[in-house]
């Protein structure tokens, strides 16, 4: 049983970082956020655009990705701050995390507090108590199959479809016999290699919902009148040699490894079981892991052609190529190059062998590349307009 | 769909998912008139580039005529809009897809 390091939560679950999580209800207190951040080493923001002009399922799933960041146990303690007047309810949202996961949050209101001056000021002293609390968890050692990580490529060329998706497909098999999960995203980028995927469904309801789910994607598309080529994929996935989004998909599914498809949640939704599980969501990347951080995975692996800087506020996400050029152009940005099984240097077990290495060591406390840098990238994929 | 480990050897230059495909992925980029020679299943392919190709483009593996299938990984990436000789680059400009088309 392979073991890696981490923090037990009251709840039971494990992260593999101790996070202080700034989380703003709404686009209007994202500075005020900023600014806490500023005064308090090691705390994590997630400024976003949304919280309010929402409703129905838009405003659902906005909610549910804010209590979800919160929720996952790569976070230790969470600081809410709200504006006043927006649509996303902020005591519930602290209610809910409290709840769930029995961690420290506290909330505090830019309009309750008389402004941004003075919510900074109480703002900065909480998160300096909240930090000194959880530096107090400790990071202990737990079982590989506590992790459920989350497998998504971008900037895709042809190198992901030949090397990269194959060998971390290989290291998925491995995290699932080891008794971790798995989380494929990118509902657009399996068009077209759905039958592949549906034929490892464990029952016709996952199917169906595996079925569903995509063809609400291209009803979508339809409904715009346009074809999703140049959209997806993209201008730089065409010139690294992709030409439709079936080629892309059918490059994209390798990365899941051979198991059995246990089930299809809904965007940001939690994992409710073992092995391996796919998420509906946009193929884009920031909004695909988004998405994951919000359903409670704890490690993102990336897989990247044209080359990405992609990283997530609390997920560490490791990137990996198949393409030595670009992971020797980009050497600041890639975690793992697996282009020596191109040349023929190396076989699929031993490069999925070392991605699964880098595993150990990243969920054990060592940093991504993304991590390094400051990568903190947070998209909340939306479903409705802004009133 | 399953990748082989034996798909990949020392210093290739193209590689053929499957053998039921009919275009062939470049490990490098090609120019024109270069003979180009891998395997599939043990059966040796060998290919005459028509044209300067980039890495990761894909050539025909024969002649595909318009309106058929172009497949890679064993699987349909679209059909053909025009005639692609062998040895040809096939991409956007000879294929497209046939899903996500809400312009139709």
């Amino acid at each position: 049983m392979i073991k890696i390091k981490g923090y037990r939560r009251p709840n039971g679950k494990v992260g593999i970082r101790n996070h202080l999580l700034l989380l703003p209800t709404v686009v209007c207190a994202n500075q005020v956020v900023n600014r806490i951040q500023q005064q308090v080493p090691g705390s994590v923001a997630i400024p976003h655009q949304h919280g309010c002009s929402q409703v129905g399922e838009d405003k659902e799933r906005t909610h549910k990705v804010l209590v979800g960041m919160g929720k996952n146990p790569n976070v230790g303690a969470v600081l809410v701050v709200s504006l006043g007047c927006e649509v996303m309810n902020a005591e519930q949202i602290r209610d809910e995390i409290i709840a769930e996961t029995g961690k420290p949050v506290i909330w505090i209101d830019i309009q309750d507090e008389g402004g941004s001056v003075n919510t900074i000021k109480k703002g900065t002293e909480i998160t300096k108590e909240l930090s000194q609390r959880i530096q107090s968890i400790p990071h202990e050692d737990v079982s590989l199959s506590e992790l459920i990580v989350g497998v998504k490529c971008g900037g895709s060329d042809a190198t992901s479809g030949l090397c990269s998706n194959p060998v971390l497909g290989r290291t998925s098999d491995m995290i699932i016999k080891q008794g971790g999960s798995i989380v494929m995203g990118e509902t657009t980028e399996i068009i077209g290699a759905e039958h592949i995927l549906a034929k490892k469904a464990v029952n016709e309801h996952v199917k169906n919902k595996l079925y569903d789910s995509i063809s609400q994607f291209e009803k979508e598309i339809e409904r715009m009148g346009v074809d999703m080529r140049g959209g997806n994929p993209s201008p730089g996935n065409i010139e690294g040699g992709l030409s439709s989004i079936e080629e892309k998909s059918l490059g994209c599914i390798s990365k899941a490894g051979t198991a059995p498809l246990q089930g299809v949640v809904d965007y940001a939704s939690e994992i409710p079981g073992k092995g391996f599980y796919f998420m509906d969501s946009p193929g884009n990347d920031i909004e695909c892991v988004s998405g994951m951080a919000a359903a409670g995975i704890q490690l993102v692996c990336f897989t990247t052609g044209r080359g990405t800087p992609t990283g997530n506020p609390i997920v560490p996400v490791i990137k990996i190529s198949g393409n030595e050029i670009m992971a020797k152009r980009m050497a600041d940005n890639i975690d793992v190059d697996t282009s020596p099984v191109l040349q023929g240097k190396e076989s699929i077990q031993q490069a999925g062998e070392r991605i699964l290495n880098e595993i150990v060591n990243i969920a054990s406390g060592q940093q991504t590349k993304a991590e390094i840098l400051g990568h903190q990238e947070f998209s909340i994929s939306r479903i409705g307009i802004s009133l | 769909m399953e990748l082989k480990e034996k798909s990949f050897g020392e210093g290739i230059s193209c590689i053929v998912m499957n053998i039921n495909d009919n275009v062939v992925t470049l490990l490098r980029s090609v120019k024109s008139g270069e003979e180009l020679t891998t395997t599939i299943e043990d059966k040796i392919i060998t290919i005459t580039a028509k044209e300067n190709v980039g890495f990761g483009h894909k050539l025909a593996l024969k002649k595909i005529e318009k309106g058929e299938i172009i497949s890679k990984y064993g699987e349909s990436i679209g059909v053909a809009t025009a005639s692609i000789e062998k040895g040809e680059h096939v991409h956007v400009h000879n294929l497209v897809g046939i899903r996500g088309r809400g312009d139709l």
